[in-house]
């Protein structure tokens, strides 16, 4: 959008003119070129809206919408067959919130002591590590989860299954510090030095300034990290695939094996169901829910920004 | 207000509650940090044993002493290299439109909120696009061109993100002075605006590239099927990548199974090792020479 100061004649009753019309044909057709480019990002949205419409269309044709959002049991498989989505989300919640509970508290001291409490040249160290956690495959982390989590919390808990919701959501949390304790990392980082000296001033300790000058004024950025951590957790796809079982069940039971939506959509994929089945459109209902969910998460953290986010100049 | 004398500072118990809220704090990103030596510890431990020239050059097998990535790696390369060939142009043109040619409307409002909101949706729903258009609506099968345009257009935003940036970081200066020798728009984009972006776009494309070699869940719901004992010969062929391959590894009960996921699992670690690597490598020299 950099508006460049200089007008470029685009007639060419000037002279000397060297080729002047050929390159004006040539710039507006690159204009268009990369108008359509940065269109094929709205197309995306269309796709993904239409497509996931049409096809769960046919699900709700057959499958009343009240049954499916508000069924208590999911069994579109084996019979009796029973389309009721609150276990998966019931499951994707658990996780969630085990993942929320780890990655919050944790993500938020963290980007507190990285922007208030440590010398520079340790933040230019811990960052790229924190990076490097971040940028791990998911299957790495569900791995992780099953071969060495759930292993050391049967140790500990013996009745522990297998596949549980706890180790799914515990390894979870530990895959979303990094975005959370970022993104509120760059949010405390914009706090203007001039308010943490005048609290300085007045005699308050580095904890006061901390918890009480740069986490208020941040406060906008810091609940948006933590709203898009968690948006990016209900997303989460392998890792709770491999780690919190195939089971749906509604429960709030961690130590259960539970089926989350995103799981049941990989389980769905790896079968050879028919394509226009029933059961195949289930995948489509259950993903229209996802990303209505993320989507209000992701649009809600936007909206925090924007809305009290403090502007300091 | 409180006056003076009745002013009560507790400084001892403050610095005190200061000094056990510092060790807090610190041990948070120690957890962190902890969790990435544990996990990486494991992989190690369980992994080194099973990695061989039998890992990289056999195909899957049911024996996992035979058991091998060679479909894997073969189809990500595939996946790879389709999926750069429509994102680059692709997404380098979006950020050329959005940081030399949009104005200030409703149009570009909507292209930005949009690709903002896109980056936050689930990978699974961009499998589930895939599926009905690529490989139901246009008949393209299960194929690798599916996968990569289904791909693409999940690390499109990524690539776009990181071309603004580097784009937006050329100075004013060059494009004033390639106008003033009579340069037309795309000429300045094409001669002055690219060149010294490139870098910046570079680093764009590999962090982008990155991400999508570790991408499974759009992938499996586009390949589904995990065993193939051959390779991809032209991008309509059927395929399986690297994590999927692990996925299918790690899922299978035998103890033996685990440990080749764990050794898969370190090849892959490498290759995303190596491309953060170039891309950290890529950055710091593009600092240096913006700062002179």
């Amino acid at each position: 959008m950099t508006k460049s100061l200089i007008s470029v004649p685009t007639t060419n009753s000037d002279e000397p003119h060297f080729r002047r019309r050929s390159k004006t044909w040539e710039g507006g057709a690159a204009k268009w070129l990369f108008l359509a480019c940065a269109l094929v990002s709205i197309l995306t949205t269309i796709g993904i809206l239409v497509s996931l419409v049409i096809n769960a269309w046919g699900f709700f044709t057959e499958i009343p919408i009240w049954d499916y959002l508000f069924g208590t049991r999911w069994s579109p498989i084996l019979k009796p067959r029973d389309y009721g989505v609150l276990p998966l989300v019931s499951g994707t919640l658990l996780v969630t919130l085990i993942g929320a509970l780890v990655a919050v508290p944790i993500g938020l001291a963290s980007a507190i002591f990285l922007s208030e409490y440590a010398p520079d040249r340790l933040r230019r160290i811990i960052k790229p590590v924190l990076e490097i956690l971040g940028g791990i495959p998911t299957v790495v982390y569900g791995y992780f989860a099953l071969t060495w989590v759930t292993p050391q919390i049967q140790k500990i808990l013996p009745d522990l299954l297998v596949f549980n919701a706890l180790s799914a959501g515990l390894v979870l949390g530990l895959m979303i510090i990094p975005m959370v304790s970022s993104l509120s990392e760059d949010a405390m980082l914009a706090v203007p030095r001039s308010l943490k000296q005048a609290a300085y001033a007045l005699g308050a300790t580095r904890l006061e300034v901390s918890i009480s000058i740069v986490v208020p004024a941040a406060l906008s950025g810091v609940i948006a990290a933590c709203i898009i951590g968690i948006s990016r957790a209900i997303g989460e796809t392998m890792l709770v695939t491999i780690a919190a079982g195939a089971t749906p069940k509604l429960t709030l039971n961690p130590l259960e094996s539970i089926q989350t939506m995103t799981a049941y959509i990989v389980q769905l994929s790896l079968g050879e169901t028919p394509h226009g089945s029933l059961e195949f459109n289930t995948i489509f209902a259950v993903g229209l829910l996802l990303f209505f969910m993320t989507l209000v998460m992701n649009v809600g953290g936007h909206y925090v920004v924007r809305r009290w986010g403090l502007r300091y100049e | 207000m409180r006056s003076p004398s009745s002013f009560n500072h507790h400084l001892g118990r403050r610095k005190i509650l200061g000094s056990i809220a510092l060790v807090v704090f610190m041990s948070s990103v120690v957890v962190g940090i902890l969790g990435l030596v544990v996990l990486l510890a494991q992989v190690l431990f369980q992994g080194l044993e099973w990695l061989s020239p039998e890992l990289i050059f056999n195909f899957p097998s049911r024996h996992p002493e035979q058991a091998g990535l060679k479909a894997a790696i073969f189809g990500t390369l595939w996946l790879m290299g389709l999926t750069a060939a429509f994102t680059v142009p692709v997404g380098v043109g979006a950020a050329i439109y959005l940081e030399e040619y949009a104005t200030e409307n409703w149009l570009t409002r909507l292209i930005e909120v949009n690709i903002a909101n896109l980056a936050g949706v689930p990978s699974i729903v961009y499998g589930l696009l895939g599926l009905a258009l690529f490989v139901q609506l246009l008949s393209l099968g299960r194929s690798v061109l599916a996968g990569a345009l289904t791909m693409s257009l999940l690390v499109l935003p990524i690539v776009i993100l990181a071309s603004r940036e580097a784009i937006k970081a050329v100075p004013e200066t060059y494009r004033q002075a390639a106008f003033a020798l009579g340069a037309t728009k795309w000429e300045v984009v094409r001669s002055v605006v690219l060149p010294s972006a490139y870098p910046g776009v570079l680093t764009g494309i590999i962090l982008a590239m990155s991400r999508a070699i570790g991408e499974t869940a759009p992938v499996i719901a586009i390949s589904a099927l995990v065993y193939l004992t051959f390779v991809p010969q032209n991008p309509l062929d059927r395929f399986t990548v690297l994590p999927i391959q692990i996925f299918n590894w790690i899922a299978r009960p035998q103890e033996d199974f685990r440990g080749l996921a764990a050794g898969g699992i370190i090849v892959l670690l490498i290759v995303l090792l190596s491309m953060n690597a170039l891309a950290v490598f890529l950055r710091n020299r593009y600092q240096k020479q913006s700062v002179e």
